[in-house]
């Protein structure tokens, strides 16, 4: 029913023709359509050859011409016309409201026919009329069709011809209720401007904004011109941008302005658009359109963008610096989904857990080996759904996929927790354990060898234990045996001795004279019997010397002594054999030779022994005897040299033990026992000193004693 | 060498179990001009020593029945022989006896082997020391 039907034939009843030409009016929204409704219904229904449809136009209130049946593009624009021309024939029926008849030479309407024409205002009864309908017709009286429409289209059209009154003062057309109520009801602030600002027509938003009354607080007059000022400073930088704001139709731009009765800052979209007033004059049609909450809202969405720009950066730098974190871990490390899925792993895992683009199948199917022993290890923690066990330790055993060997690890998986505890992850961690492994291995080796070691040092030990029991039975048995012999070599030499000294003694008489003279020859003998017996004696007496110190029984006795009459006793008791010898004896003292402290008898023996060899194996030469002090080490030197047979160096040592003598053959050419030297040096060694040597064969010898100055009591 | 017949001829009582030593060093002391007496060990020692009298004793220790250090500790305890310088005379030459001959009072000690000159000079030393007041 709404939907404007096409009128299709003049054979349409009356009353039919009438309703439909009401819906089509209802249905119209605008002047021009509702001008075209009513000029093809006239044109149908009233027989009119022309039919025109005029109306007010603003600004300017021209009558232009909306609509037309059978007249020309010129005669239409011939036909429009401006009030300002009184004259007009038509401005009476506009001004009287009423329809009037032109007879044909004078009618307005351009030539239709012979006859003349009908001019009928449009508009609401007792208003001024805001259009006029032209048709041909043949009057007088006005056709009842014309009559009924002007009638009931009339205030219709008149609604959608919102023209002001071309008569009309500004504040009439401004203040004309339907269109203030109008404006008024626009929710944004709305106004009509000169290019200034100054407002010829304002909304009642926008005179809250930018009209202050006289009775208004000193604070909302100072907002509001504030407001002004920069409504006309933005209208003002437009006006100067004409020539684009024209090409453009309207401006666009942001209003900073106050609420002058809350003083909040707002922010306003101004859209301006420049229009023509009837009176030629510019102006400017704003419309603020409130975006605060807009901008507001932009802002704080800027905001969160940046936000959230900062904090993913962030997050992909932290993510970064995690992944160098963790690829820096030497340990592989497996960040995995809650069902057990590898999300994440780090370079050690990759080496691990990886397909490598370049691997064979070999290193392919180590790469799955691997990650189905790390499933089936994380199927422990997937599986269960308390937090009993956040954590997972295993032993898992890994293969290398670039060479196949296994690779021993232990495995602990932990869970990652949501903030309400559900499962989020699962971070498996896992330690080469080759090393560990080795190293137990190794000291598990390390203990066995340990253990046998001990069980050999125990061993070792016992075998000690039973040979130091030997060797300390030996040592008594041995102690024993030295202690038999020394009784046994002191009782033999008491034996000896015992007839020795008889015989001695005998001899000794015979050779006084005890028993009366003796023959050269009996005195011969018994001094052989004398020398032997002495020689005998000697011996006994060295053996007994040895016994003695080899046995402890020979304590030193100190006491101090000069050494030149130590050598004066030495020469005195051996001058028998210096004199049958024939060699050169002397005695040379160096400078400050001290008196000593030591044991006399034990020097003393020394120098015999020595003085007593040089003698026995010097043939011809010299023999010296010479004493000196070494102040350096308070010791004392007294040195026998010799011009005899020498001694070979490889003797040198072995001449100083016991019973050994260079020449040991049975057909030696020198007799003794070989225990001289060996005295000698025990003696040296109870006086803290020693004896030493310096020869070679057929060079002579040195031995010479050295001895403190000053012993100390053993 | 012999002495003058007008001063007393010095009493030495010779100690020793071997026959040949004794007889050797009385033969020499007689041939030097001293009385003899002898003991063959060290009972017979002190019997003689407190019957005679000597003015010197010539002990060796190791004798039968009572050892020499036993028969001087007996002498020197008895103010008869107090007096009477004892040399000890041992063929035994190993550390220690002589200290302990001192021990046992004995004045002077001689190792043997001893020849007879030797022994009668320090029989003549012993006695120009211990025998001045005894003389006197």
């Amino acid at each position: 029913m709404a939907s404007p039907v096409p009128l299709s034939t003049a054979s349409m009843p009356a009353a039919e023709a009438r309703l439909a030409l009401a819906e089509q009016l209802l249905a119209c929204d605008a002047a021009r359509p509702c001008a075209e409704v009513m000029v093809d219904w006239l044109a149908h229904h009233a027989q009119a050859g022309a039919v025109a449809c005029l109306a007010r136009e603003e600004p300017g209130g021209r009558l232009a011409c909306l609509a037309a049946r059978g007249l020309s593009e010129a005669q239409r624009t011939a036909m429009e016309w401006t009030p300002d021309t009184l004259d007009h024939p038509l401005a009476g029926v506009l001004a009287h409201a009423a329809p009037r008849y032109f007879p044909a030479p004078r009618a307005p309407l351009p030539a239709v026919g012979t006859g003349g024409c009908f001019a009928v205002p449009l508009g609401r009864p007792g208003t001024p009329a805001v259009g006029l309908l032209l048709l041909a017709g043949s009057g007088p009286t006005l056709p009842p069709e014309v009559a009924w429409l002007a009638a009931h289209a009339g205030p219709a059209f008149a609604r959608l011809v919102s023209v002001p009154s071309a008569t009309g003062p500004r504040d009439d057309v401004a203040g004309s209720g339907l269109l203030r109520r109008i404006i008024d009801a626009v929710a944004d602030p709305v106004l009509l401007t000169d290019l200034e600002g100054r407002p010829r027509i304002a909304n009642s938003r926008a005179e809250a904004l930018l009209v202050a009354a006289p009775d208004a607080s000193e604070g909302r007059r100072r907002a509001v011109e504030l407001n002004r000022r920069v409504f006309s400073t933005a209208l003002a930088s437009a006006a100067s941008g004409e020539a684009a704001w024209r090409a453009a139709g309207f401006r666009r731009r942001e209003l900073p302005l106050v609420d002058p009765s809350e003083g909040m800052d707002l922010l306003f979209e101004l859209i301006s658009t420049p229009v023509q007033e009837p009176d030629g004059r510019a102006a400017v049609v704003s419309v603020l359109r409130n975006v605060t909450d807009l901008g507001r809202a932009t802002q704080a969405l800027g905001e969160s963008y940046r936000r959230l720009r900062a904090t993913e950066r962030e997050a992909r730098s932290e993510r970064h610096r995690l992944d160098r974190v963790l690829d820096s871990v030497a340990d592989p490390i497996i960040l995995s989904d809650p069902s057990g899925g590898m999300v994440m792993m780090n370079a050690p895992a990759e080496k691990l857990f990886a397909l490598p683009l370049d691997g064979g199948k070999a290193v392919h199917r180590r790469v799955r080996s691997n990650a189905a022993s790390c499933s089936s290890f994380l199927a422990n923690l997937v599986g269960t759904e308390s937090a009993v066990s956040l954590r997972w330790r295993g032993q898992l055993s890994l293969v290398d996929p670039a060479t196949g060997t296994t690779i021993p690890v232990e495995a602990v998986a932990s869970k990652v927790v949501g903030d309400n505890g559900e499962l989020t992850g699962i971070v498996t961690l896992f330690r080469d354990r080759s090393e560990t492994l080795e190293k137990v291995r190794l000291l598990e080796q390390v203990k066995e060898v340990s253990s046998q070691l001990e069980a050999r040092v125990q061993v070792a030990t016992a075998e000690l234990a039973e040979q130091n029991e030997k060797l300390r039975r030996q040592a008594i048995q041995l102690e024993q045996a030295s202690a038999a012999k020394s009784q046994f070599l002191a009782n033999m030499s008491h034996e000896f001795r015992t007839p020795l000294n008889a015989i001695l003694g005998y001899t000794n008489m015979l050779l006084q004279g005890v028993s009366g003279e003796l023959s050269p020859a009996q005195k011969r003998n018994l001094t052989r019997i004398d020398s032997n017996g002495r020689h005998l004696l000697e011996v006994i007496n060295e053996i007994l010397d040895i016994t003695r110190i080899e046995a402890g029984r020979m304590p030193l006795h100190l006491s101090d002594f000069g050494i030149p009459e130590l050598l004066q006793e030495v020469l005195a008791e051996l001058d028998p054999i210096i004199a049958r010898s024939k060699l050169a004896v002397s005695t040379h003292l160096g400078p400050r030779v001290p008196a000593v402290h030591s044991d006399r008898q034990k020097v003393k023996q020394v120098v015999l022994n020595l003085l007593s060899n040089a003698l026995k194996f010097t043939h011809e030469g010299s023999v010296k005897v010479s004493a000196d002090y070494v102040p350096a080490t308070s010791t004392l030197t007294i040195s026998v040299s010799d011009t005899g047979i020498g001694i070979d160096p490889a003797y040198q040592e072995k001449i100083f033990e016991d019973f050994q003598q260079v020449d040991s053959s049975p057909t030696r050419a020198y007799g003794g026992t070989g225990l001289g030297l060996s005295i000698c040096r025990r003696l040296a060694t109870m006086l803290g000193g020693r004896v030493t040597l310096q020869s070679a064969p057929g060079q002579g010898s040195t031995f010479t004693l050295h001895f403190p100055r000053r012993a100390r009591r053993a | 060498m012999t002495n003058t017949s007008t001063t007393p001829k010095p009493l030495v009582l010779v100690v020793d179990d071997y026959q040949d030593a004794r007889e050797m060093y009385a033969e020499y002391l007689e041939f030097s001009g001293f009385r003899v007496a002898e003991a063959k060990n060290g009972q017979e020692a002190l019997d003689k020593a407190f019957e005679l009298r000597p003015d010197i004793i010539l002990m060796d220790l190791s004798l039968p029945i009572i050892d020499g250090w036993e028969a001087t500790r007996r002498l020197k305890n008895d103010d008869r022989t107090r007096t009477i310088p004892v040399v000890a005379l041992t063929g035994h030459a190993m550390t220690g006896q002589s200290d302990e001959a001192k021990g046992a009072g004995c004045d002077s000690f001689v190792t043997k082997p001893c020849l007879p000159d030797a022994l009668v000079d320090e029989v003549r030393r012993v006695l120009a020391t211990r025998g001045g007041p005894r003389a006197g």
